[in-house]
């Protein structure tokens, strides 16, 4: 994966880049005690007390999927792909984004779950929690050492750290602040983390724009360049799969920007779990679409780095040459002085940091509410399962330790990951999309509605590994998994509730497209009817941009 | 909430704001070279300060952004 000999990507840090290092640890730990002192009930440690404004949960919830394996993984594919990468923003991410926010978030936030799999609890039923609980919690800890490990890897190319080091002391600072701040501790640093990893990367895009001659400089450089003019379009390219990205828009429109985008984003607990911590039901919905704004732009930090490398390094991705994920830190060596290089250095340590958080206090909540108080023991006091989160933190940064190594088998680690999320999404959201809008959908075609798809997946996925199945690109392959899983799902979950018994309208009141739960109260405050802070006014918003985005590179 | 995210995030912006332009006005020819003519220290501390202004100065206008609750009725579904 990471090929090159280390000493070839050494960056020059000197101890002024290394003050910068540390003053952010520092703060990030301190962080961590002083929400420690805030703690008093298992609701302060795994939904920060339900009391976070908007445009905090909103840039924790684009910070929790900004961690350095997207950044890199980006400017990777920005490299290798071409502009057709922006389909991972534009249409693999705002169009779900803005769905989460005004269709589903209501439902999540209103029946005052936890977590995404006790609402499939309330809405199905116990197994259907369990099978979601332990196939989440499996993922998580698999992610946060794939994060854990590609940290080791990029700061023993970079800065010349043993690998075992940077997996101890990194996994002992975020062990250091989720066990003792619990969500409010990550979803702060996940705040810190957006602002600080943006200040390291706009210096590298302006002064490599300023190299290549700006933007019509790196167009003109692109058409010379391996990529040639396909780099440069979006769509035009997409009627059949012969474009750097080796897929059609069929492939693109509905396996990236339908099921692999809303399997990920509206079903992810990750990620839905910053939305649940909000303060109330209008700055729940507002929290992926504050966060669609940043990701609308985020391209300009990663795609164009990725091309401005391709076109400054002639051997990026070829075989004596660099990976293409090192495109990012090849420009911050070619361009940073000492003191903006530690800011870089920093801001990509801390989002490596602020991925593998949000993995663990994702984990650390599932497992305690939905595998322990659900299925194993539910009678103790609450401070009991506080003290049972932070050992589960433990636990999960173990884990994710020893499963590290798990990603080494794999050329593109973005590609590793869609396989993941092919696996454990895709057929959730297609029981979450039936069950929310047929009420008639049956506790058991929930489960094994689920079960059928997951399954589906791994048997597309797994032949394809083996070479038994040729499905072209590891791309394509993640779009075919993620589209079988969603309508085996989808067939088994209809099939089986024709057969099973509909639980009663009364039990699914706040659960259910078209039944609202009477009892519940407004929990609306002052300016939440101003129009920018609409869900829908903004939501549209987000969309109209990402169309308006497309123009320019058709 | 329970301590204000602006004021840290303000904070240690201010902190990095000063060391960057310190070092920016310090910067030799080599680094200044390094990065394309251009003084990308003093620049981007520049940067950081005005991102730390504008949270210390929202958190000082707006000290809690914890609204109390009101009567008015919302269309949440």
């Amino acid at each position: 994966m990471f090929a090159l000999a280390p000493q070839d990507l050494r960056l020059d840090v000197n101890a002024l880049d290394y003050l910068i290092l540390a003053l952010y640890f520092a703060v990030v730990v301190g962080i961590g005690f002083a929400a420690r002192r805030a703690i008093r009930s298992s609701s302060d440690f795994f939904l920060a007390g339900r009391s976070l404004p908007a445009w905090i949960t909103g840039l924790a919830f684009v910070s929790a999927n900004l961690g350095a394996i997207e950044i890199l993984g980006m400017a990777a594919n920005g490299a290798q792909y071409g502009l057709m990468t922006v389909h991972y923003y534009w249409i693999g991410a705002i169009p779900a984004m803005v769905f989460l926010g005004i269709v589903m978030m209501p439902f999540y936030y209103r029946s005052k779950v936890h977590s995404v799999p006790e609402f499939l609890r309330r809405r199905f039923n116990p197994a259907t929690q369990l099978f979601n609980a332990i196939a989440f919690a499996v993922a998580q800890v698999l992610i946060a050492g794939i994060n854990l490990y590609a940290l080791a890897l990029v700061m023993e190319a970079l800065l010349g750290w043993p690998l075992w080091l940077s997996v101890i002391v990194s996994a002992a600072i975020v062990l250091a602040y989720i066990t003792l701040g619990g969500l409010s501790s990550a979803i702060y640093n996940e705040v810190m983390q957006f602002f600080v990893i943006i200040a390291g990367l706009v210096p590298v895009v302006i002064l490599g724009l300023i190299r290549v001659g700006g933007f019509e400089g790196l167009g003109q450089k692109v058409r010379e360049s391996v990529l040639g003019e396909g780099g440069l379009h979006t769509w035009s390219t997409t009627a059949t799969a012969d474009n750097p990205l080796g897929a059609n828009w069929i492939g693109i429109v509905f396996g990236l920007g339908f099921v692999l985008s809303f399997g990920y984003w509206t079903t992810n607990f990750a990620e839905v779990q910053r939305g649940l911590s909000a303060r109330n039901t209008n700055a729940a919905r507002l929290t992926p679409i504050v966060a669609a704004y940043p990701k609308l732009l985020i391209p300009v930090v990663t795609v164009i780095p990725g091309l401005i490398a391709l076109v400054l390094f002639s051997n990026l991705g070829k075989d004596d040459g660099p990976a293409y994920n090192y495109a990012i830190p090849l420009l911050m060596n070619e361009f940073l002085p000492n003191g903006v290089l530690g800011v870089a250095v920093t801001g990509l340590l801390a989002s490596f940091m602020a991925g593998m958080a949000a993995n663990i206090s994702g984990f650390n909540t599932v497992f305690t509410y939905d595998i322990w108080k659900g299925h194993v023991n539910g009678d103790h006091p609450d401070e009991f399962y506080v003290r049972l989160g932070r050992i589960a933190t433990i636990g999960g940064v173990v884990a994710g330790i020893g499963t590290a190594f798990i990603a080494a088998g794999f050329s593109n680690i973005m590609n590793y990951l869609q396989a993941l999320f092919a696996f454990f999404n895709a057929p959730l959201f297609a029981t979450f999309i039936i069950g929310l809008f047929w009420k008639r959908m049956t506790p058991w075609a929930g489960f094994w509605g689920i079960i059928a798809g997951t399954l589906a997946a791994f048997a597309v996925y797994i032949p394809y590994r083996a070479e038994l199945l040729d499905l072209g690109t590891d791309l394509n392959a993640s779009f075919v998994a993620a589209g079988a899983a969603f309508l085996v799902d989808a067939v088994v979950s209809v099939a089986i509730t024709l057969v099973t018994t509909p639980k009663p309208d009364e039990e699914l009141r706040g659960l259910v497209w078209g039944l609202t739960d009477v009892d519940l109260k407004d929990d609306s405050i002052a300016g939440d009817k101003k129009w920018y802070r609409s869900p829908v006014v903004l939501g549209s918003g987000a969309l109209i941009l990402a169309a308006a985005f497309y123009l320019p590179f058709l | 909430m329970l301590f204000d995210i602006r004021r840290i995030l303000g904070g240690l912006f201010a902190v990095y704001g000063v060391i960057l332009v310190i070092v920016g006005v310090l910067d030799g020819a080599e680094e200044i070279a390094k990065a394309e003519g251009v003084r990308i220290n003093l620049w981007t501390g520049i940067g950081m300060l005005v991102i730390a202004a504008i949270f210390l100065v929202w958190e000082r206008l707006r000290p809690k952004d914890v609204p109390d609750p009101s009567d008015e009725t919302s269309g949440d579904a």
